[in-house]
């Protein structure tokens, strides 16, 4: 039997079109929490190129029913390994331009290990386990990105 | 019945994002053979080596026993972040 994991109070998980704001989560992740001493935060940006492709922009795609499911899983995968204080994990669906945030994640601990740790294995988890799906749109047309061998790689190395 | 559902570019080659199956196919793994005589793009996207699948919304090998009401996503490895 599966058990289905849960969100706990001081997590936050949200899979959204429009942009999010890095001060506002800081804010969140560091307000009335003055146990912790570490936040590490991750965001990942549309850059303009890929595999020596000029790219004009991405498009997301997900498997709604499913994404807020497997992101909770990570988040409570990373509680049961390491110490953590509040965990912030957003994501971007919908068409995206250059530079454009697309996804966050923020952890806080009481030292630096555990956020560094956590933050790092949830951002390898997310990029193999999440079910999300990026759009190339170049001056040629656009095509569905392949997923990358060294993701694998490193997401199994946890 | 089972609930079928594609994504992503599998979506797109097979032109179908959701289908519904009365089956007594008892398994993923089965579910994914049974899919793969509906023609050539079928039979090439919906290889194990190309195409994951979930079963009511979580991952799973292709020995996941299938009931009826159950969802089963097939979609290509995963490329967010």
């Amino acid at each position: 039997m599966f058990t289905v994991a849960k969100l706990q109070e001081q997590d936050h998980i949200a899979v959204q079109n429009q942009d999010f704001d890095l001060a506002l989560e800081y804010q969140a992740l560091t307000e009335a929490n003055q146990s912790d001493g570490a936040v590490v935060h991750f965001v990942g940006l549309v850059r303009n190129n890929n595999l020596g492709r000029q790219i004009q922009a991405l498009e997301l795609e997900h498997y709604p029913a499913m994404t807020t499911k497997a992101l909770t899983e990570l988040v409570a995968e990373a509680r049961q390994r390491w110490q953590l204080g509040r965990i912030r994990l957003i994501h971007r669906v919908g068409k995206l331009s250059l530079g454009e945030q697309i996804v966050f994640v923020g952890v806080t601990s009481t030292h630096r290990g555990s956020a560094f740790a956590a933050c790092e294995f949830l951002m390898d988890q997310l990029k193999t386990r999440a079910p999300f799906w990026k759009k190339e749109y170049t001056s040629e047309g656009a095509h569905w990105v392949a997923a990358r061998d060294s993701d694998r790689v490193k997401a199994g190395e946890w | 019945m089972i609930k079928v559902l594609f994504f992503a570019q599998l979506r797109e080659v097979l032109d179908c994002a959701s289908l519904e199956l009365d089956t007594n196919v008892s398994s993923v793994g089965e579910l994914r053979i049974a899919l793969m005589q509906k023609g050539r793009d079928w039979q090439e996207f919906l290889a194990a080596d190309k195409a994951l699948a979930a079963l009511n919304q979580t991952l799973v090998a292709d020995d996941a026993r299938l009931k009826s009401g159950d969802e089963v996503a097939f979609f290509p490895p995963v490329t967010g972040g």
